[in-house]
């Protein structure tokens, strides 16, 4: 696949700024609003599916090498990684429970301050793992869908006879 | 292709009303049978996890297992695409 006119560049390498912001934004509030890991890494991996066809596998191919998609991947698997061992260090404090959620209401830590009960304002510095959860599940998707998408545009521009 | 056509007909019609005396068997919407666990969860997420925002505390404290899997199946999905698109080049 070709890439488009030079409107749609210019439109797309603007607006992709912005759409990475939201993402992220989604992500990290993803304790206290609507979404979470694997939405606002949706999100991130559509901005990047944008510029993709925007630009044209035949031009994005000619950029990346094939490191690029090892680290790529090496991104998605620290992302799982992380999930995991998030979890795992629930057997090592606290309760010793799988998925125990041992920073939340301490205040010395991150993440570890108390919530006010009820309808309050929301406080970004609370919820424990959950937020460190979010983080590394959002890098997670963020990584595989682009990885997905990038080797699908490859194959296409193979299909094409370039 | 008549017969065909009264075939199709029949069977659409026999679906049609089975989708909708399913539909109207179901019970009313935010009314749920049992609701000891809703109720635990709604009273007790934020001091419990310190989140806001209920659906997360389910999905990543909850019942994290279950993210667990989900981030499996698509850990496995992006290793099945690449297996079959990496090496394509002649």
């Amino acid at each position: 696949m070709s890439g488009m006119s030079k409107i749609v560049k210019t439109i797309s390498s603007i607006i992709f700024p912005f759409i990475t912001i939201y993402g992220l934004y989604v992500i990290a509030h993803g304790h206290l609003t609507p979404g979470g890991g694997f939405q606002g890494g949706a999100v991130v991996a559509s901005g990047l599916a944008m510029l993709l066809v925007a630009y044209g596998s035949v031009w994005t191919m000619g950029k990346l090498k094939e490191k690029h998609l090892s680290i790529n991947q090496t991104l998605e698997s620290v992302g799982a990684i992380g999930f995991i061992g998030l979890a795992f260090f629930g057997l090592i404090f606290g309760t010793k429970i799988f998925f125990n959620n041992f920073l939340v209401n301490k205040q010395d830590y991150l993440f570890g301050a108390t919530v006010k009960l009820g309808e309050t304002a929301a406080n970004i510095n609370t919820a424990g793992i959950l937020p460190l959860m979010n983080f590394a599940v959002g890098l997670k998707v963020i990584a595989g869908l682009f990885g997905i998408v990038l080797l699908m545009a490859y194959a296409t521009r193979l299909k094409e006879g370039k | 292709m008549l017969t065909r056509n009264i075939a199709g007909v029949i069977v659409f019609s026999i679906v049609a009303v089975f989708f909708i005396f399913t539909a109207l068997l179901m019970h009313p919407f935010g009314v749920p049978d049992e609701s000891d666990m809703d109720d635990y969860i709604i009273d007790n997420t934020q001091e419990e996890t310190g989140a806001n925002n209920g659906v997360t505390a389910v999905v990543f404290d909850y019942r994290g297992f279950d993210t667990l899997g989900e981030a499996t199946v698509l850990f496995a999905a992006v290793t099945g695409v690449i297996v079959l698109f990496r090496r394509l080049k002649k």
